[in-house]
């Protein structure tokens, strides 16, 4: 049976079967084309839209820092984007089961306990992983936060008197009542790169050198790049730059990379930022009928919830008595004394490590052992954050190297 | 009706060679489409006079080819699971919720925005097109852009549509234009039944979206109107996936099969962590993009990803589908 041919080849006759096999495969050539030009695109356009950094006028790291002091925007809205990656192993189930631990209690099973809308327990998830946030202000009365997840959203809005957390996917209320002209609700989570620059300026002292490390472009806009370094040996802290918008003097990016280099540990950037008013009607919020909604300083059991977190941190400090701090600025480690002989519980007998303790034998598995003058301990390492746990239960914790914890731990012996 | 029949519809409007007689397997002459008006050059009386008719020309093939799809009792099946959906979701959530407990267990289980149909309606429409998304539309598209050009060539029908003067490109153009519209008819037919049943089992009226603002019950329909012309959009990836395996076999059935195996493969593959390089180019990664019109202010990045990751899909596949079923021998 002859085939039909095409009608686009007409033209190829019998005895020019060769180009008319070529006139096929040149067929073939516009779906490579499409895909070409698609991954050149793809490859090319983010490389075109780096422009290069901006050309601003030359200041110095004082005048920076005065710029981000002087800073009074008060109206904005933007888009987050928070980076972690502390180098903690992936837990999964686990962290979530301690973070409903912490917020709920023990009694979280039960009806009427830890909200899935209570704040503490949902900004804690921001320490881990990648996360998109939208902020919204406007003046100290009118916040918005909302943690964007798949098909849902938590938001915590700050509105006058008013705090409102609505989890979207349970369609569940967090309801509280701030103190007139009280501080933003989030104050205690930092969310924004204002909140994490502001925690690292505090820290500026003479162990620390800060630098204008050039300009940059972020979310659009022209910024200038704070660098602030520690001067001495010995913490895991390699960097951490923040870029400041050169207008409004807003951060508007803060980075912390490690003195082991590798991705950054915390990178929090705005992707798209507006000094404009924000709409009133994104501060509103009337819960929807028939989600549940918790109140705060309503019926006992509700009202622990969010004081929960707080209280079993007291409860761990508490145990942890005499906790000193030794060494200054980065090289700062905080020690104190568990108490429980023995040090690391490695096994079922397990040491007084607060709430800690059932997970004393999972968690020895990822610890480095150790010897020095001061006996033998274990070490945990993270990226940014690591603890010594010696076997007579001290604990010896801070942005430091490993060397430098058992230094320390020997010189206290 | 038989198939020749309807196939008779486009050729009476424009006079063109007689079709051969069904039994005979006669070899159709390569110059055939030349002199065929509509095909831009040969006998045809001008440019101008040409280009009226072949207009209206194809608009009757892609008439005929809707009617086609639209008869077909597979076509009309597919429908009818899709709007069982949402009923099924909607008396599930009824009888789950009657005693006043939340559903979806209250701990945000189960399809997006779930646990808010007991208190408003329109949520059976979002949760209904987010339980579908993810597998029952891309099968049902799947099925048809399959059959769209082996379907013919299984039935040994696809010469005599080559017969009539059209042109393979153009014939192509209308294949896909109609896998585009059951693209649609199957994205509203989940909607309208989902809104109808969310209508009449739950409470309707003002909505809050999930970014806790409020809006009114039409802003509501609006967007979910919105979100069905998106739903719709994400699926012309598949449809030209599946239109391009369609011109790489003669069996409707392999072409099928073909295509909603590569759809779970994807879905599959987009689950896998170690992946996530890739992921961003899966056409199905964005799907679920449409729950962010439901955000205030609308959240379009993924969106925006989403449509354009369509569209070359649609570039992509749609020209090496042109490629292949232009330069392809039809026998059958």
């Amino acid at each position: 049976m002859a085939p039909i041919d095409s009608d686009d080849n007409r033209t190829a006759g019998e005895g020019e079967e060769p180009r008319a096999g070529r006139r096929k495969a040149a067929r073939y050539v516009v779906p490579v084309a499409v895909m070409g030009v698609a991954a050149a695109t793809i490859g090319l356009v983010p490389a075109l839209a780096d422009s290069g950094d901006p050309d601003l006028p030359k200041v110095t790291a004082e005048q920076l820092i005065e710029k981000i002091a002087k800073s009074d925007v008060q109206q904005l809205s933007g888009t987050v984007r928070i980076n972690t990656d502390l180098g903690l192993p992936d837990l999964g189930g686990l962290e979530s089961g301690l973070m409903s631990g912490m917020s709920g209690g023990p009694g979280s099973g039960g009806d009427g306990e830890g909200s899935a809308a209570d704040p503490s327990a949902k900004l804690t998830a921001l320490v881990s992983g990648s996360h998109t946030l939208r902020v919204a202000a406007d003046g100290p009365d009118r916040q918005k936060l909302s943690l964007m997840e798949n098909a849902a959203e938590y938001s915590l809005i700050h509105n006058g008197k008013d705090v409102w957390g609505y989890d979207s996917q349970s369609n569940e209320v967090y309801h509280s009542t701030a103190p007139d002209g009280a501080e933003r609700p989030e104050k205690d989570v930092p969310a924004t790169p204002k909140d994490f620059a502001e925690e690292a300026l505090k820290s500026v002292d003479d162990t620390t050198s800060v630098t204008v490390g050039g300009t940059a472009q972020v979310a659009g806009r022209d910024a200038y790049r704070l660098v602030v370094e520690p001067k001495q040996d010995g913490s895991t802290v390699g960097a951490i730059t923040v870029a400041v918008d050169a207008e409004t003097g807003t951060p508007l990016k803060f980075t912390l990379t490690p003195a082991s280099g590798g991705a950054a540990v915390v990178d929090v950037g705005f992707t798209k930022v507006s000094f404009a008013k924000p709409d009133a009607s994104t501060f509103d919020f009337t819960p929807p009928a028939g989600a549940k909604v918790t109140e705060a300083d309503e019926s006992g059991a509700a009202a622990k919830a969010p004081e929960h977190g707080r209280e079993a941190e007291g409860d761990l400090a508490k145990e942890m008595d005499g906790l000193e701090v030794i060494g200054e600025g980065w090289n700062s480690i905080a020690t104190f004394d568990t108490g429980a002989r023995g040090g690391l519980p490695t096994g079922a007998e397990g040491g007084d490590l607060g709430d800690l303790g059932g997970l004393g034998g999972f968690l020895g598995s990822f610890g480095d052992q150790v010897k020095g003058d001061f006996g033998s301990g274990t070490v945990f390492k993270t990226r940014l954050v690591n603890a010594l746990i010696t076997d007579d239960g001290k604990v010896y914790a801070g942005a430091v190297t490993k060397d430098a914890l058992v230094k320390a731990a020997d010189a206290a012996k | 009706m038989s198939r020749a029949e309807v196939r008779g519809e486009p050729a009476e409007e424009t006079p063109a060679e007689e079709t051969p007689a069904e039994e005979t397997p006669v070899v159709v002459p390569a110059v055939v489409p030349a002199v065929v008006p509509g095909a831009g050059q040969g006998s045809a009386p001008g440019p101008g006079a040409a280009r009226s008719p072949s207009a209206l020309w194809t608009l009757g093939l892609f008439r005929s080819e809707l009617l086609i799809t639209f008869r077909r009792w597979r076509t009309l099946a597919l429908l009818a699971v899709l709007a069982a959906v949402p009923v099924l979701v909607g008396i599930a959530v009824k009888i789950e919720t009657s005693d006043g407990s939340p559903a979806g267990g209250g701990g945000g289980e189960g399809p997006a925005f779930i646990s808010q149909i007991s208190n408003n309606g329109l949520f059976l429409v979002f949760t209904a097109l987010a339980a579908t998304l993810p597998f029952f539309l891309p099968m049902a598209i799947g099925v048809v852009a399959g059959d769209a050009i082996a379907g013919e060539s299984s039935a040994g029908t696809l010469r005599y549509l080559l017969v009539a003067p059209a042109g393979r490109s153009r014939l192509l153009l209308t294949k896909y234009a109609t896998v585009i519209a059951f693209c649609l008819a199957a994205t509203l037919v989940v909607a309208v039944s989902a809104l109808a049943v969310g209508a009449l089992l739950f409470p309707v009226g003002d909505l809050t979206t999930i970014s806790g603002t409020r809006i009114t019950y039409t802003e509501g329909l609006a967007r979910a109107l919105l979100i069905a012309l998106v739903v719709a959009a994400s699926l012309v990836g598949v449809a030209a996936l599946g239109l391009f395996v369609s011109t790489l076999t003669g069996s409707g059935i392999a072409a099928m099969a073909t295509t909603v195996g590569l759809l779970i493969t994807v879905q599959i593959l987009d689950q896998i962590p170690q992946l996530d390089a890739l992921q961003p180019y899966f056409f199905s990664h964005y799907w679920l993009s449409f729950a962010d019109l439901m955000r205030e202010p609308v959240y379009w990045d993924d969106l925006v990803k989403n449509l354009g990751l369509q569209a070359l899909y649609a570039a992509v596949f749609g020209s090496a589908a042109w490629a292949r079923f232009t330069t392809k021998d039809v026998t059958a």
